[in-house]
């Protein structure tokens, strides 16, 4: 199976890369910004005994990055789907 | 039952299983020996994938490494596990949908170029060997100090046991074994972190127990931890930056690309059915590694905890040396652990001056390793812990192992120099290979060479600078031709190489490092380890540069991205 059309094709690349682009803009947030770049002014805020900055750097950010793989890969599913290009 | 009786037959009992694996799963085919047939589950290969990628270094050192580095620490959290996100969205799915064996491979094809597939595998092999090297020293120190046999002993009977399986069963049985030696690593490191936890604050769960306050008072682990350190004359624990902010950012970047760049955990991405489950495959892999990634904070702030009150249990009253705890008694026989009664007041004091300080050797490495011991956790924790190690030594060594042989045999080999071979003869290769590459890692393990130390840095550095810019303008870019990519490449390594030499010394030789290891020295305080980005952004610039001055690639090229980019038809996964 593949694309219908030439227009196709490039419609889901854009669309991918679209996605793609704002999953890495939140990755890119909470690992370098909140945890290195603007990790003091966090640290001024508690998360119980953490402190935010702290937190991100060694908790969230990990969260985070494990959210963000499955809801690329759930949304590319869809997307798929969409352009008719899944296997099932 | 004592503790070593305890120990032999946990790590023995872990071992007959491996065999047992070994047995069951022998490979009848080149496909099933390199990408284990390409059906493995995208959850078992998360599993997997997870085991492959969490080193001895990751079980035995990490721990330790941000016990002492406080906050800093954080740049391999994020490092090692950011880098899945880049593999999920810009790596996994398209090398999946390429649909052969080997990473080389795929350079070879996409930059229609025997050279630059020479290129990956030269870089492939350094990078894998420096790996692997730490993956036997790791194998043969834990036999050394859990089954207290020697060294060597410990070394061969881990090539032995690596060698049933991978041998006869390739990727195949690789990955079953890792599957289980996950199992056994996971519960070895999280269940001594619940106990500790609960110790400390009465939260079972670690990843909440770092942040909770301590049993029967109303102060925060971690202010206690900041206060104990800072009293001592250290940084405070949670705000202690590694060097500096530009420091830390590159480091983490490196680590993170570095991470996506490591042929043995792209390889591992080929052994799902479809693109879909590469991508899913991803995500479970991240889960598996999060979990243990996530409570490696916890042990190390509690571990440096546990080991301050330990030596001065009440602020000014310091530990008398005569009745220091077993556990000490124990490390300081390793040399890992050494104190030097400085004042001779026959008590130990620990403190951030080297003039005033008694604890002259705290070795990194015992903290995740004593840590059931420090805690007084019980006998069968502490042997769990040994064989957890072991599991995540020769799993990642495992890995490592296929990689460098499947590049030897069906790149090397195949590919280039005796392309005639039938599928018979290559099976056969990639068994020699994988023969002859077991035991080239026993005796470097067996015998280190000079650089044996900075390896782990040479590793991911070649891997951000060399591989990672090739796999990414390979499918994100058409007008990438092989002149770009080949120069790119090598000006990657240069660079990397260069600076790592220079600071470190040339093959990290002492003394011919020609620009002193001090951060005055370092280009923008960079150091040596986190120097990966700055070459793979040099890779980038001058694919683009020679690419634009040299002819694009032909139309079979363009159809080649075109089809990676689309997700269905996967050729019934490329058989012989």
């Amino acid at each position: 199976m593949a694309f219908k059309s030439e227009d196709d094709a490039k419609a889901y690349w854009k669309e991918n890369i679209s996605l793609m682009v704002k999953l890495m803009v939140i990755w890119f947030i909470v690992s370098f910004g909140c945890g290195i770049l603007f990790v003091d002014e966090l640290n001024t805020i508690r998360l119980g005994g953490y402190k935010l900055g702290f937190w991100f750097a060694q908790q969230g950010s990990i969260y985070t990055f494990v959210c963000l793989t499955f809801f690329y890969a759930r949304k590319m599913g869809q997307l798929d789907r969409k352009y008719g290009v899944d296997d099932a | 039952m004592d503790l070593k009786t305890m120990t032999y037959i946990v790590v023995g009992l872990s071992f007959a299983l491996y065999l047992g694996i070994a047995f069951w799963a022998r490979a009848g085919s080149t496909k099933e020996f390199y990408v284990a047939g390409g059906g493995i589950h995208p959850v078992a290969n998360g599993m997997a994938t997870a085991a492959d990628w969490m080193s001895a270094a990751s079980f035995i050192s990490m721990a330790g490494l941000i016990a002492f580095m406080g906050y800093g620490g954080s740049v391999f959290l994020m490092g090692w596990t950011g880098g899945y996100v880049i593999l999920a969205m810009l790596l996994a799915p398209y090398l999946r949908k390429h649909g052969k064996f080997t990473v080389p491979e795929f350079i070879g094809d996409r930059y229609y170029s025997k050279i630059a597939r020479v290129v990956a595998v030269i870089c492939l092999i350094i990078c894998s060997v420096t790996y692997v090297i730490g993956q036997m020293k790791g194998v043969g120190v834990a036999f050394s100090r859990f089954l207290e046999v020697s060294y060597e002993l410990g070394l061969l009977i881990g090539m032995i046991i690596v060698f049933f399986y991978a041998v006869f069963g390739g990727m195949k049985g690789i990955t079953y074994t890792q599957i289980a030696q996950y199992c056994v690593l996971i519960f070895a490191y999280t269940i001594p972190a619940v106990f500790i936890s609960l110790n400390l604050t009465g939260n079972p769960i670690p990843q909440l127990g770092l942040g909770s306050t301590m049993i029967g008072s109303e102060t925060f682990l971690l202010d206690r931890l900041d206060q104990v350190v800072t009293e001592l004359g250290f940084t405070e624990y949670t705000t202690n930056v590694r060097l500096s902010t530009t420091n830390m950012f590159a480091y983490t970047l490196s680590l993170m690309i570095g991470t996506a760049g490591l042929p043995h955990v792209i390889i591992r991405f080929f052994t799902v059915p479809t693109v879909k489950d590469a991508r899913s495959s991803a995500g479970w892999a991240l889960v598996f590694i999060a979990i243990l990634y996530t409570t490696a904070p916890a042990v190390a702030g509690m571990a440096r905890l546990n080991l301050m009150n330990t030596i001065e249990p009440v602020k000014g009253e310091h530990l008398v040396y005569e009745e220091r705890p077993q556990w000490f008694v124990n490390w300081e026989k390793t040399g890992l652990l050494q104190f030097e009664d400085k004042n001779g007041d026959g008590r130990i004091q620990y403190t951030s001056d080297s003039a005033t300080n008694e604890m002259v050797k705290v070795d990194r490495d015992i903290l995740v390793l004593a840590n059931p011991e420090i805690a007084q956790l019980p006998n069968w924790v502490i042997a769990l812990v040994a064989a957890g190690g072991l599991a995540a030594a020769l799993s990642t060594a495992a890995g490592l192992l296929l990689a460098i042989s499947s590049a030897i045999s069906h790149d090397l080999l195949k590919g280039i120099m005796t392309p005639d071979i039938d599928e018979k003869q290559e099976l056969m290769a990639s068994r020699v290979a994988m023969a002859v590459a077991i035991c080239g890692a026993g005796y470097l393990g067996y015998n280190p060479p000079d650089f044996a130390a900075g390896t782990v840095a040479l590793a991911f550095g070649l891997a951000a600078s060399s591989i990672f810019p090739a796999l990414m303008m390979g499918i994100f870019s058409k007008r990438i031709n092989k002149e770009g990519a080949v120069a790119g490449m090598i000006a990657g390594i240069t660079v990397t190489l260069l600076y790592v030499f220079q600071h470190k010394g040339i093959m990290f030789i002492p003394g011919t490092s020609f620009l002193g290891d001090t951060p005055a020295n370092w280009f923008m305080g960079i150091e040596p380890n986190a120097f990966g980005v700055v070459g793979a952004v040099v890779n980038f610039a001058v694919a683009f540069a020679v690419s634009s001055m040299t002819p694009a690639p032909s139309k079979e090229i363009e159809d080649l991205v075109e089809n990676l980019r689309v997700p269905t038809g996967i050729e019934a996964a490329h058989d012989h």
